[in-house]
């Protein structure tokens, strides 16, 4: 008999009553995205546009004594050359308000080196020329005299006493304290929860393992972008493909010293960011080179390798994860020691691993402790839920092998110890209402969980993952039109159909048809300050936005039509999209009836919000995957694989899930292919997606999606975000599923056939 | 009064103690009054007008994006997280 079962599943949370969220009209921007005409940073044109390249260090690190442009500035066609001694050398931090800030010097000195190259494709020179190719040629003729210096590249290597320092007046941090140490450190934290020793001694079971993952890119299809005018009345135009607008109008003005308000950031449609597309590289450079050359447009556009070599991947780690539990299966002591590549400057994601790590799981005991080590590899950028993954895969490994010592289901074990509400995680918050009990049940219950495995060679693993998830400002306006549709203007980077999230809940206020919101995303002269497309919240904080624009405009339409009728505001009530007395059933008007009035009997009406909400609700996902592991060849086949994620309520579930199986699968090639070969040196092997390994749809069978609504109420609307968590479980899911194929543990990331293969030697030597 | 947690690599300063109770509705005067107990804290969370770059505060289990004008409740509890590169909130992907 076959059995048939939903391959994307929603379960919905109580009776809702919402007409347009949780449907699925099509996106926006749907045709000019199919027809290929939605216009990218690379499309741009214009008449006297130069074209910029960038001259990057062929060094992992090694001083700058002498840089000379000369010949470059000489070849027919160069119009400018510019290193870091064009850059003002201000000091201090990059204010990102809401979001603390970032130390200016080293966002500087990473956009063009100074003094010394920190990691290979480190920009060292940028030239603008009357062609890519005379640009091309310009970068070759600058002379450049470096002296080598030894490479650190891994965390452990680049902490061992006598190891090569990057920045030698960096002293190591504990919260908020310097300590005299210069040891590649940047920051040590700690949390500490109960009294770790103590739950050790009371476990019948204490497993403990290292664990190290490679340097993985977020392998956005698009190359990062520019074009840039510094025009003659000093302000700055930007045209770029960024995750947020305003931060790189913010980053770009502290490191040129400018006011924020002389410059204008265009975000162009953006063809992938996943995290990488929020730091700044080009612009500021383009910028410079713009002015230098006379005031022109320059336009640049990154190879494929300059992205690998030269922007922001996600760290490499090493960390040592030890859980207790009773032989009931009830943890009862788990501690942590992570250890993450910051790359060439500060700034892993260890905190946000330290949130993460032991969050799925009511921990009496616990102790973690983070560090953030500089190496010599590009400075790591965020990539969907940054640090979480890592931390899952060390934690979700052990606590799998907890459940085999035991006997004990795995997701009985899991849901034995889940975090519910209530529960204070062991680097301190306690958790509001969350899902991470409904994503377990529904992950047991899921036909995948209860199909037998078949096959030899072939075995199941399962996992959970959490991931907090931001709100932050953003700001809406909504401009009603006299035909009854009305302009949605957003400051939100699209990356995954937030036009049509945003459009859908600004719809579900006015009682319009989600088809009859038009979004746009529009410049920084143009709407009021958005954060960054990032942490997951943009149909959450933007959403929020438009649901607010959407009720001031509610609220001045049902003034407007008491105008009209000669009634006190209080006694006209909007239902369903239309406006009517409470007292009187002969009075009532359509949205779209009394939109064509507005401008007739006091003007039109504008809607506007500014949002910085509070009451994010974080999301769990969870995995099961069954594989079949070659025990010739390691190689690793997928051969189902269903991903569960709490998505408080899916707004457009269409999205929702390609959210889930993009980063299901994302984190299938972080698992099993992904990874940055680097020699000794520290050269990249494998700059080209030829030799960088992502899964292709012919790798994998379709993602199956289950979507549970566990309301989040923080939002009107229960929304919680939902583009991270589902990147975060599968590399531990795989784990599990392959050492159980194999029968040895998985430590290593990622899980390719040598990786395997060398596993099952070392445990056969023993 | 709110509870102030302590971080681990701050607790020589208040002899040990993983949490405090502290009085305030803002989390500068949080800070302010956890100072005036226990010398040294305010120096290992401020920067002039604003929480350390590197320090996140959370008022009840979440991170507030407005720092020392965090507004606290009677039954509040504050965290100091560790902020690296410039805010968890900025490690978002």
């Amino acid at each position: 008999m076959t059995t048939t079962y939903e391959h994307n599943v929603v379960l919905k949370s109580g009776d809702d009553k919402f007409k347009v969220i949780g449907t699925r009209p099509i996106r926006h921007d749907g045709a000019d995205k199919v027809t290929g005409r939605a216009l990218y940073g690379a499309d741009f044109q214009t008449a006297g546009l130069l074209h910029g390249k960038i001259l990057r260090s062929p060094h992992a690190h090694a001083r700058i004594k002498s840089i000379d442009t000369s010949a470059a500035e000489k070849l027919p066609g160069v119009r400018a050359v510019v290193t870091a001694k064009d850059m003002p050398q201000t000091t201090g931090d990059v204010s990102m308000g809401e979001a603390g800030a970032q130390n200016v010097a080293f966002l500087r000195g990473n956009v063009l080196a100074s003094g010394k190259a920190l990691y290979k494709g480190h920009a060292v020179a940028a030239v603008a020329a009357t062609s890519p190719h005379i640009a091309e040629e310009a970068i070759g003729l600058i002379k450049v005299d470096y002296e080598v210096l030894p490479a650190a590249l891994t965390a452990p290597e680049a902490m061992k006493k006598g190891a090569s320092i990057l920045h030698s007046d960096l002293k190591m941090t504990e919260f908020g304290q310097k300590t005299n140490q210069v040891n590649n450190i940047a920051t040590h934290f700690q949390h500490k929860k109960g009294d770790v020793e103590k739950g050790f001694k009371e476990a019948d079971v204490v497993i403990e393992r290292e664990f190290t993952t490679q340097t993985v890119h977020q392998g956005y299809i698009e190359p990062h972008n520019v074009a840039a005018l510094w025009n003659q009345d000093g302000r700055l135009l930007i045209w770029c493909s960024t995750q947020g607008s305003f931060f790189v109008r913010n980053a770009t003005a502290k490191v040129l010293d400018l006011p924020e308000s002389q410059i204008r950031v265009t975000p162009m449609e953006i063809g992938g960011g996943f995290g990488g597309k929020i730091n700044v590289y080009l612009e500021p450079v383009a910028a410079l080179l713009s002015k230098k050359a006379g005031h022109r447009h320059v336009k640049m556009v990154m190879t494929r390798q300059e992205v690998f070599e030269g922007t922001g991947p996600t760290p490499g780690s090493y960390m040592k994860v030890k859980i207790g539990a009773k032989k009931n299966g009830k943890i009862v002591a788990a501690q942590s020691y992570l250890a993450f590549e910051a790359g060439a400057f500060p700034g892993s994601p260890v905190g946000a691993a330290a949130m993460c790590v032991f969050a799925p799981y009511d921990i009496a005991n616990g102790l973690i402790d983070g560090y953030d080590v500089l190496v010599n590899k590009p400075k790591t950028a965020a990539y969907r839920a940054p640090g979480a993954t890592h931390a899952a895969f060390a934690v979700e490994t052990i606590v799998d092998e907890i459940a085999e010592k035991l006997k004990i289901d795995p997701l009985e074990l899991r849901l034995m110890n889940a975090a519910k509400e209530g529960v204070r995680r062991v680097d301190g918050p306690v958790f509001p209402r969350i899902g991470c009990v409904e994503v377990l049940e529904a992950m047991k219950n899921h036909p995948h969980y209860k199909a037998p495995i078949k096959g030899k060679n072939v075995a199941r693993g399962v996992a959970i993952g959490f991931w907090f998830n931001v709100g932050l400002q953003s700001s809406c306006t909504i401009a009603v039109n006299p035909d009854g549709t009305v302009n949605l203007t957003e400051g939100s980077t699209d990356i995954g159909g937030t036009r049509a999230s945003l459009a859908m809940q600004a719809a579900e206020v006015l009682g319009i048809r989600a088809e009859d919101v038009h979004p746009t995303v529009v410049d920084t002269d143009s709407i009021g300050f958005t954060a960054v497309t990032g942490g997951s919240r943009v149909a959450f904080a933007t959403g929020w936005a438009a649901y607010e624009a959407a009720q001031d405009v509610v609220k001045q339409m049902t003034a407007r039509a008491a105008k009209i009728w000669g009634v006190e505001a209080d006694s006209v009530e909007m239902v369903d999209g239309v406006f009517r007395s409470k007292t009187d059933t002969e009075l009532k008007l359509s949205f779209k009836d009394l939109s064509e009035q507005l401008n007739d009997t006091g003007g039109p009406v504008i809607g506007r919000a500014t949002v910085d909400p509070q009451g994010v609700g974080g999301s769990f996902a969870g995995n099961i995957v069954d594989v079949e592991v070659d025990p010739e060849t390691g190689k690793t086949q997928v051969l189902r694989f269903t991903v569960v994620q709490d998505a408080g309520k899916a707004v457009h579930p269409s999205y929702v899930e390609g959210q889930m199986q993009g980063g299901s699968v994302q984190g299938i090639g972080w698992g099993l292919n992904e990874e940055y070969f680097y020699g000794s040196s520290g050269q990249m092997a494998n700059p080209t997606f030829l030799d960088y390994r992502m899964p292709t749809t012919l790798d994998l069978p379709m993602i199956d999606t289950v979507i549970v609504e566990v309301a989040n109420p923080g939002h009107p609307y229960g929304v919680r975000g939902v583009g991270e968590a589902p990147i975060v479980p599968p590399p531990a899911a795989l784990a599990n599923a392959v050492g159980h194929a194999v029968g040895v543990r998985m430590t290593k990331l990622p899980m390719s056939p040598g990786t395997i293969m060398e596993a099952v030697w070392q445990s056969k030597k023993k | 009064m709110a509870v102030v947690f302590i971080p681990s690599l701050m607790q020589n300063l208040t002899k040990g103690q993983s949490k405090v109770v502290v009085p305030g509705k803002m989390v500068r005067e949080i800070i302010n009054n956890l100072d005036a107990q226990y010398p040294g804290m305010k120096d290992r969370l401020v920067d002039k007008f604003r929480i350390r770059s590197n320090i996140n505060v959370a008022i009840d289990g979440e991170i507030t994006p407005m720092g020392l004008l965090g507004e606290v409740k009677e039954d509040s509890e504050v965290h100091f997280l560790p902020a690296i590169g410039g805010g968890a909130l900025r490690q978002t992907g």
